[in-house]
């Protein structure tokens, strides 16, 4: 048996994922950036995939790893086209504040 | 001493992942973020999921935070010149996170978690992920190679200079 598992309580797992995610809530609310809140949302992601390998190797399940790896996955296509779009943003309007993308409301 | 290291590891993230979000310069935000993703391969290392905890080294502070440092110096924004919200909106925004997370630890504090008896030690290492992911995840596997392979078609699409389409 694993000493972690010994050691630290799988509550611990739970309120450090909570609160590195809602540090990514709080980013992608408060920050006029587009690549910061995009930032965010990685991070965000990323609290997840602690979560899911931690409960993984507590319950002995490769199954939340694997998870884990289509997580990144996702997270690096959502990176790859997000920069492009923000590229093409920056072109047209010369900024990257996300405030000035509302012109669909209208 | 697992649970010293653990409790150091998640005190020095969250506090790097809270510098992310306040810290004026882009790219301070993209170094602080690049520290947070190695605690949380050093974690993963504490999780015993080694394998995990290469790859995301890795893909995340190989590959992503590097395209996001290259944004970042192509579109010149390295300067703190990023308008702020108003103080009100980011009052608003932090009740609002505040409450999402009062609400999730509130959801998952009378939860009782099943551990199991004696879990299986080497369930994150090379060998037995990769008999998992090759025989019970084969079509999720190649469905994401398939994804894969759409956004860096995409990305090429949007990031080219003129859209002759």
């Amino acid at each position: 048996m694993l000493e972690i598992i010994k050691t630290v309580p799988i509550e611990y797992y739970l309120l450090y994922s909570t609160v590195l995610f809602c540090i990514g809530v709080f980013g992608v609310l408060t920050r006029r950036n587009a690549i910061i809140v995009l930032m965010c949302v990685e991070l965000m992601l990323n609290a997840v995939n602690l979560l899911l390998a931690a409960f993984s190797t507590y319950l002995g399940d490769a199954q939340g790893q694997i998870m884990v790896f289509f997580i990144m996955v996702v997270a690096a296509a959502e990176a790859a086209v997000g920069l492009g779009i923000l590229v093409m943003i920056y072109r047209n309007t010369k900024s990257t504040d996300i405030s000035l993308l509302d012109r669909l409301r209208n | 001493m697992t649970l010293a290291i653990f409790t150091v590891l998640a005190v020095i993230s969250v506090i790097t992942a809270l510098l992310v979000v306040f810290s004026k310069n882009p790219v301070h935000s993209v170094l602080y973020l690049i520290v947070t993703f190695f605690i949380i391969a050093a974690q993963y290392i504490l999780l015993n999921a080694q394998f995990l905890a290469v790859v995301h080294l890795i893909v995340y502070a190989g590959a992503i935070m590097v395209l996001f440092l290259f944004v970042l110096m192509l579109l010149n924004l390295n300067q703190d010149t990023e308008p702020q919200k108003s103080s009100a909106w980011k009052l608003s925004a932090a009740v609002a996170s505040g409450l999402l997370f009062i609400t999730l630890i509130g959801a998952l504090k009378g939860s009782s978690v099943a551990i199991a008896a004696s879990p299986n030690p080497e369930v994150g290492l090379v060998k037995n992920l990769g008999n998992v992911l090759f025989n019970d995840f084969v079509v999720p596997f190649e469905i994401a190679g398939i994804l894969f392979l759409a956004a860096m078609v995409g990305a090429v699409l949007v990031g080219k200079k003129d859209m002759a389409v």
